[in-house]
């Protein structure tokens, strides 16, 4: 893993400014298993990002670089903060007014967290699966096209074309071919959630954050929303939170291990399940913790 | 005892008498509201459905001594409920949401959520005079849209209250998903939330129709009453209650014998609207 230890040197989205100072802050060895990956073209770059719900603060100083294309996993015990960091990505959080992020988060080298940001397009090109499946009252078909339609004109054909395409995506076409004009909440709850992934990849959006996906599904459907994992990650950055470390071995490229609040490392992922840097992140993968 | 160890008889007896104490107490509560609810219902069918005939509904009030029926009663009844609902059902509806989903958790709505239950439970003689004296003194006349007004006040704030406890029922990861699409928040709650939610905030406003379509007090301070046909709201409307009342209070018998007749009538069709709003809350419920 001698490349991601390179700190800063083929960041495309950096000044020189930045870079000497990310160099400075790679002079510490924990800083540098921190930051992550660097020697990959970056989609999203954390900088001291600090989160608070209302007085409570979440998220401290939070740091790092998530790769374009390749699929990140968020690790830690309950309530360490993996949930409030990727809803940050999209700004969701911004539904409840007492809850604030400081620092900033750059999209393709653009500052997300800048009021000026307009929300709705940020959430088209950085989409969003829940934990808890939530398809919407309506028809399997009109669940996909209710995010497509808002930012597409499509005609009639090109719009069964893009539902049919996310549904085969999603894995689920075969079960609901011949039901797309059934109410999307009568599927069963492996349906729906892969119906969540089919309308979140149906607009099309650059980044796909995924907040357990999987933690109400049964193995099979489990094992159908990994391999779509895997196929995603041709196309998008896909960031999943999880609670199944099997699960971040299988998917990830790349792992973030959090705890309290904080990054504790961040690194690829066989690095970290076989040689962690820090103890903390041993501990836990191990089950000493957590 | 069935094999079981470790059971304190006395203690197991006990509890079993309570048990037996709430269960017959609560049925004898239910059966002593159920008493009068009958007596009241057998009341009206058997004074009043021998004189529900065609002519009700077909003929207008008469004289006093002549034959007659109800019809200008009703569809003046029906002209100024639906008028009513249909200024009270969208700003409820409007209000309702605002509360639920612009602004929950602020100083206004804890204001406008305060008003609200004020104008809830406000007597509806006291709404009626209020209309009669901002309508019916400046206008000069008492009308059908002075009627209309009034019924609209006491429905508005069942309509809010329902509206905004339905939408809460939405669970929030629902909105939280549509927006998540980049939906903007009203694209959210007309498309989404809305639909989540259309049986319960659709079973309030038949509520509040089925609250307004009795009263009376109201109406008597602004609809007043018509002997003749009028379709008019500009004019003064005849109107079920008003006319239950003014024919009930009357010395002449056949008056009396519609008086009932109109009774029935109104509580047969609020009957049959709190059947249809169950049977929308049951198909809510499944999908």
């Amino acid at each position: 893993m001698a490349d991601t230890k390179a700190k800063s040197d083929s960041k495309p989205n950096q000044t020189l400014l930045e870079r000497g100072f990310a160099s400075i802050k790679g002079s510490d060895a924990d800083e540098s298993s921190k930051r992550g990956p660097s020697s990959l073209p970056l989609k999203i770059q954390v900088k001291n990002l600090d989160f608070y719900y209302g007085k409570f603060h979440a998220l401290h100083s939070i740091s790092m670089d998530i790769p374009e294309k390749k699929v990140t996993a968020m690790i830690g015990p309950s309530g360490c903060g993996k949930s409030t960091l990727i809803r940050c990505f999209n700004r969701i959080y911004e539904l409840y007014p007492k809850q604030y992020a400081t620092g900033e988060i750059l999209l393709d080298g653009r500052n997300i967290l800048d009021p000026k940001e307009d929300l709705n397009l940020l959430r088209a090109q950085v989409g969003m699966v829940f934990q808890k499946p939530t398809p919407f009252p309506m028809s399997v078909y009109d669940n996909i096209a209710f995010g497509v339609r808002l930012y597409e004109n499509l005609s009639k054909d090109e719009m069964d074309e893009r539902v049919e395409w996310a549904l085969k995506k999603s894995a689920l076409w075969k079960e609901v071919k011949d039901k797309l004009k059934q109410i999307g909440t009568a599927l069963s709850g492996g349906q729906q959630q892969r119906l969540c992934i089919a309308r979140a990849i149906a607009v099309k959006p650059e980044v796909v954050l995924l907040d357990e996906p999987c933690s109400a599904l049964d193995p099979i459907s489990t094992a159908k929303v990994e391999e779509l994992i895997d196929e995603l990650a041709d196309d998008y950055t896909i960031i999943i939170v999880t609670h199944n470390m099997q699960q971040a071995a299988r998917v990830s490229d790349f792992t973030a291990f959090m705890y309290l609040g904080k990054l504790i490392e961040f690194d690829r992922t066989e690095k970290m399940f076989t040689n962690p840097t820090r103890k903390e992140t041993e501990d836990y993968i191990t089950g000493r913790f957590g | 005892m069935n094999g079981l160890k470790n059971i304190n008889a006395s203690l197991y007896r006990r509890r079993r008498f309570i048990n037996y104490a709430v269960l017959a107490s609560s049925i004898l509560t239910t059966l002593f509201g159920l008493f009068w609810l009958v007596w009241l219902l057998v009341t009206l069918f058997s004074h009043g459905f021998k004189y529900l005939n065609l002519a009700v509904l077909t003929q207008p009030t008469p004289p006093p001594g002549e034959a007659g029926g109800l019809a200008n009663a009703i569809v003046g009844s029906i002209m100024i409920t639906c008028m009513g609902v249909a200024i009270g059902a969208p700003v409820g509806v409007l209000a309702g949401t605002f509360l639920s989903e612009y602004a929950a958790r602020s100083r206004i709505a804890h204001v406008i959520r305060f008003v609200n239950d004020v104008l809830l439970s406000a007597p509806s003689i006291i709404l009626g005079v209020f209309i009669y004296e901002i309508v019916v003194v400046p206008s000069g006349h008492f009308s059908g849209w002075a009627g209309s007004l009034a019924l609209a006040l006491i429905a508005l704030p069942i309509i809010v209250r329902t509206t905004e406890d339905m939408l809460r029922l939405v669970p929030n990861t629902v909105r939280e998903a549509a927006c998540a699409l980049g939906a903007p928040r009203w694209k959210v709650t007309v498309s989404v939330v809305y639909r989540a939610a259309r049986a319960g905030i659709f079973t309030g406003i038949l509520l509040a129709i089925a609250r307004i379509s009795g009263e009376t007090a109201p109406l008597l301070f602004t609809a007043l009453n018509n002997q003749f046909w009028s379709s008019s709201l500009n004019e003064p409307m005849a109107n079920l209650p008003v006319v239950i009342f003014q024919f009930a209070m009357s010395p002449y018998e056949d008056w009396q014998h519609l008086a009932w007749a109109g009774a029935l009538l109104i509580t047969i069709s609020v009957l049959v609207l709190n059947i249809i709003v169950r049977t929308f809350l049951r198909a809510g419920h499944k999908s």
